[in-house]
């Protein structure tokens, strides 16, 4: 047995080596499987990563590594003096890619733009419902039904986007995978074969990679375009082998049978540090972690209470008990690593004596309270269960008697929105696109305070919410961020959060990887990945 | 046997109608609405959630949504899943192939050495074999599956480095599904090397679903041949002078094979439960992986679809298995 397994073994090994040596094959352990290959109607990072990412393109793109918008199918763009109507100039000899029943005609043009934001935003739209039961629910949760009024085609190469109102996020709205181009002249042959639901099986993009075949759950694979518009890929084969579990995606990175492993277990960084064949990147998230007041409840409607509460909290053991160091603490609703955060705020310190005397100086005495810890885990809250514990023990020690209560995840989300809810919620943020208004309008506005929103504070501010609605129209990224740090002052000052961390992103890799580039937005992308031979 | 056949098969359809019922309750009980799963930390408008839930028919009275449910059922259509988008038995179909070909070789295993085991035990009683077999059964039938798996994984696969870590054949083999089983397709597909991968991909998730089931069939295989080795035909057989082997294996064993089997069959049902975690750890995409995906996001077609084509063949390995009793045992099939 012990003879027949190594020659086993030999055989793939050596067929790996000589396989890989032929041509460069990257293989990426993805951590689940996605939904479908029309980045448009899906909302899950994991899709974006296998969609969008790697097989389209979008009118404006997110320059690698950071959040800032840069050209992407459109080379130019003029804005409108008053904000509302955008025209895009598109890029010129941009060829789709082809599989074996589709070669496109023509390259690249504007009735490929119209197309892919009318089946989103038009409900009478051909294309619409081309799977029965299928929504735009990104296209929806930006709002850009109410936003946008129009996209028409100029000329070929010219599209103009009217807005309703003023809206400066727009542009990195449509830097995000949703707003991914696909092309009209497959999604018409498919409707000529009666097979419109190919548009999710078998993708055709202008991306750096070619979408080649999916086997449900288990392998995704494609090829490098090498008629990419922009620099093409250094890889020649792009390999998703998914695998679930944590531990067992490390064993099979530390095995050679994958190149690059998303989300490790925070017990494995260790390991992973130690092993000379792996070598780890991290960069700070772009997320936030909160606990979050019901602030139209006494006591906690009363600002210097749940400045008191904050006060009485130690951070520092939380970051080390649950992110087990791998985060930094958090002074501000939006994280370090995203333009207008305010440094010159300065955090609440952690001082039981002194929040004991402001909550008696309140006449808050005897005070009972529940802390919700949200059933699962997420980038920004690896363990709430653990950290309402700490939370507990702290409170305890200013004569405040906490609860820990939890639901299942759909019912927690839903219960948490209830207006006279019980208790300060632990929740937190992952952004989209690196705008501050997707952070801060999404979470803290007065409109998002209604239900149907997400800001758990119920924190209705008014002057913090006139200027996210100043920034908003304003396309000014200095006055922007002006306005910005002003909102971020007025939010310290209340307290409606207690701010909790912004934890740190790692990605495991074999030492042979170069040129992999960490996006801010938890994005996976290869197209400038290459192999040490 | 005509007769014998179709009183079974008369029998599977209150059964059949009962687990429809139970499959659709099932994650309906659960707590948690598929529309706000979708919608995560974000939230959605009470508007937009009355839309949606209106277009998925998850406004109506419940008993409707059930007769909806039976009476697309009864013409063949299992529903689109929520989150895929896709029907339902496209899917079942496209991974079902998977788990069967580890639960064949899980149960092959379990049975090939499970049942000479017990054997074995059984006649050398109290033996150091049959101490050290019983022991390690009694360990593998409490053993953690996802953690046994994932030791499996580190020592054979990660230390010494025998087998590959999970997947079902090596990532350079490309060719088509034929059959969905990975074993045959490999073989089809003429690709060198291809099916040697496919076989050594096999072996630790099939030893570890394996586990349990092997350690439930060798003590039941114990337990059955001593019981039949104290009958008196089996001492009258002995005392004609037979050989022990063909007592034992005539006499003895294909008496003592009648609760095995029945074990064999019942060991369905917890091959599927156990695929659901072996798939997990081994990345094997196969049903148990999809149903549990599933189930957290209340997808309730495929919940409610998944659990009836599951449990529709388990009832018909069940048949089979009384159908297998008839063989062994005539007496069953006159009565």
């Amino acid at each position: 047995m012990k003879y027949l397994s190594h020659g086993l073994l030999a055989v793939s090994a050596l067929a790996l080596t000589t396989a890989f040596a032929e041509a460069k094959t990257f293989v990426y352990c993805s951590e689940a499987s996605p939904e479908g290959f029309d980045p448009s109607p899906y909302t899950s990072g994991t899709t974006f990563d296998a969609s969008g990412h790697p097989i389209y393109n979008r009118l404006t793109e997110f320059k690698k590594g950071t959040t800032e918008v840069e050209p992407g199918l459109a080379e130019s763009w003029e804005v409108s003096e008053d904000g509302t109507e955008y025209t895009f100039k598109l890029r010129q000899g941009v060829k789709f890619h082809s599989n074996d029943r589709f070669t496109p005609t023509r390259d690249f043009n504007a009735d490929d733009v119209v197309f892919s934001f009318q089946r989103q935003g038009d409900p009478n739209h051909p294309w619409h419902q081309y799977i029965p039961g299928i929504t735009y629910e990104y296209y929806t949760s930006m709002d850009m039904p109410n936003l946008v009024k129009s996209v028409e085609k100029v000329d070929d190469y010219t599209v103009k986007f009217t807005l309703n109102q003023p809206e400066a996020p727009f542009l990195a709205n449509i830097a995000m995978p949703f707003a991914s181009i696909v092309s009209k002249e497959y999604a018409d042959a498919l409707e000529a074969a009666g097979t419109k639901e190919d548009l999710n099986n078998t993708p055709i993009g202008t991306g750096p990679f070619r979408f080649v075949a999916y086997q449900k759950d288990a392998v995704i694979r494609y090829q490098k375009n090498a008629d990419y518009w922009g620099e093409a890929p250094k890889i020649d084969d792009l390999i998703f082998a998914i695998t679930p579990d944590s531990s067992v995606r490390l064993q099979k990175l530390k095995a050679g049978e994958c190149h690059l492993m998303p989300y490790p277990s925070p017990a494995d960084l260790e390991s992973i540090k130690a092993d000379d064949s792996l070598k780890l990147d991290e960069q700070p998230g772009l997320n936030v972690g909160y606990l979050a007041y019901n602030t139209t409840v006494a006591p906690f409607d009363n600002p210097k209470v749940r400045k008191a509460l904050n006060m009485a909290i130690n951070k520092e053991a939380i970051i080390q008990g649950v992110f087990q160091g791998a985060a930094e603490p958090a002074k501000n609703p939006i994280p370090p690593t995203m333009w207008s955060y305010n440094d010159a705020v300065q955090d609440d310190p952690y001082d039981p004596e002194a929040a004991k005397a402001m909550l008696e100086a309140e006449g808050v005495t005897n005070l009972s309270m529940n802390i919700w810890a949200m059933p699962v885990q997420r980038p920004y809250m690896p363990n709430a269960r653990r950290t309402a514990e700490l939370m507990q023990e702290d409170l305890s020690k200013v004569g405040v008697n906490a609860q820990i209560v939890s639901y299942e995840w759909g019912e927690y989300l839903s219960k948490s929105m209830e207006p006279g809810r019980d208790g300060a919620v632990i929740l937190g943020w992952t952004g989209d696109n690196g705008d501050p208004d997707n952070f801060l309008s999404v979470l803290l506005s007065c409109d998002s305070a209604k239900e149907g929103g997400a800001n758990r504070a119920f924190w209705c501010n008014e002057e913090f919410s006139d200027l996210l609605q100043q920034a908003k129209v304003t396309s000014d990224q200095a006055e922007r961020t002006k306005l910005y740090e002003q909102a971020q002052v007025i939010f310290k000052d209340q307290a409606p959060w207690l701010t909790i961390a912004h934890s740190t992103q790692y990605v495991p890799m074999r030492s042979e990887v170069s040129g992999f580039v960490m996006s801010p937005l938890g994005d996976f992308t290869f197209e400038t990945v290459d192999l040490a031979e | 046997m005509v007769r014998f056949l179709l009183s079974k098969l008369l029998y599977l359809i209150p059964t059949f109608l009962g687990i429809t019922i139970v499959a659709f309750g099932f994650v309906r009980i659960l707590p948690g609405d598929p529309v706000l799963l979708m919608a995560g930390e974000r939230g959605v408008s009470p508007e937009r959630h009355a839309e949606l839930s209106a277009q998925l028919g998850f406004d109506k009275p419940v008993v409707m949504q059930y007769f909806d449910f039976l009476g697309r059922l009864l013409q063949g259509d299992l529903g689109n899943s929520l989150v895929t988008k896709k029907p339902v038995l496209t899917e079942f179909l496209a991974l079902f192939p998977a788990t069967v070909e580890l639960g064949l070789c899980a149960i092959l295993i379990a049975t090939l050495i499970g049942v000479p085991v017990g054997v074995l035990a059984a006649i050398k009683r109290g033996s150091w074999f049959d101490q050290i077999s019983m022991t390690s059964a009694l360990v593998g039938f409490s053993m953690p599956i996802f953690w046994w798996g994932l030791l499996l994984i580190i020592f054979f696969s990660g230390f010494l480095g025998w087998t590959p870590v999970s997947g079902r054949i090596s990532l350079m083999y490309y060719f088509p599904q034929v059959t969905g089983f990975m074993l045959i397709d490999s073989l089809i597909s003429g690709q060198e090397g291809a099916f040697t991968s496919a076989v050594s991909h096999l072996i630790l998730p099939s030893v570890v679903l394996a586990t349990i089931p092997l350690a439930v069939i060798a003590r039941q295989t114990r337990s059955a041949m001593l019981e039949v080795m104290g009958e008196d035909y089996v001492r009258t057989a002995r005392a004609k002078g037979m050989p022990r082997r063909r007592v034992i294996g005539v006499h003895a064993l294909r008496n003592a094979m009648i609760p095995v089997v029945t074990t064999i069959g019942l060991q369905i049902g917890v091959l599927i439960a156990g695929a659901i975690l072996t798939e997990t750890i081994f990345s094997w995409p196969g049903i148990g992986k999809w149903m549990i995906d599933s189930i957290s996001r209340r997808d309730y077609p495929v919940v409610q679809s998944g659990l009836l084509l599951i449990a529709g063949m388990v009832m018909v390995v069940n048949l089979l298995v009384d159908l297998t009793y008839g063989l062994i045992n005539p007496r069953i099939r006159a009565s």
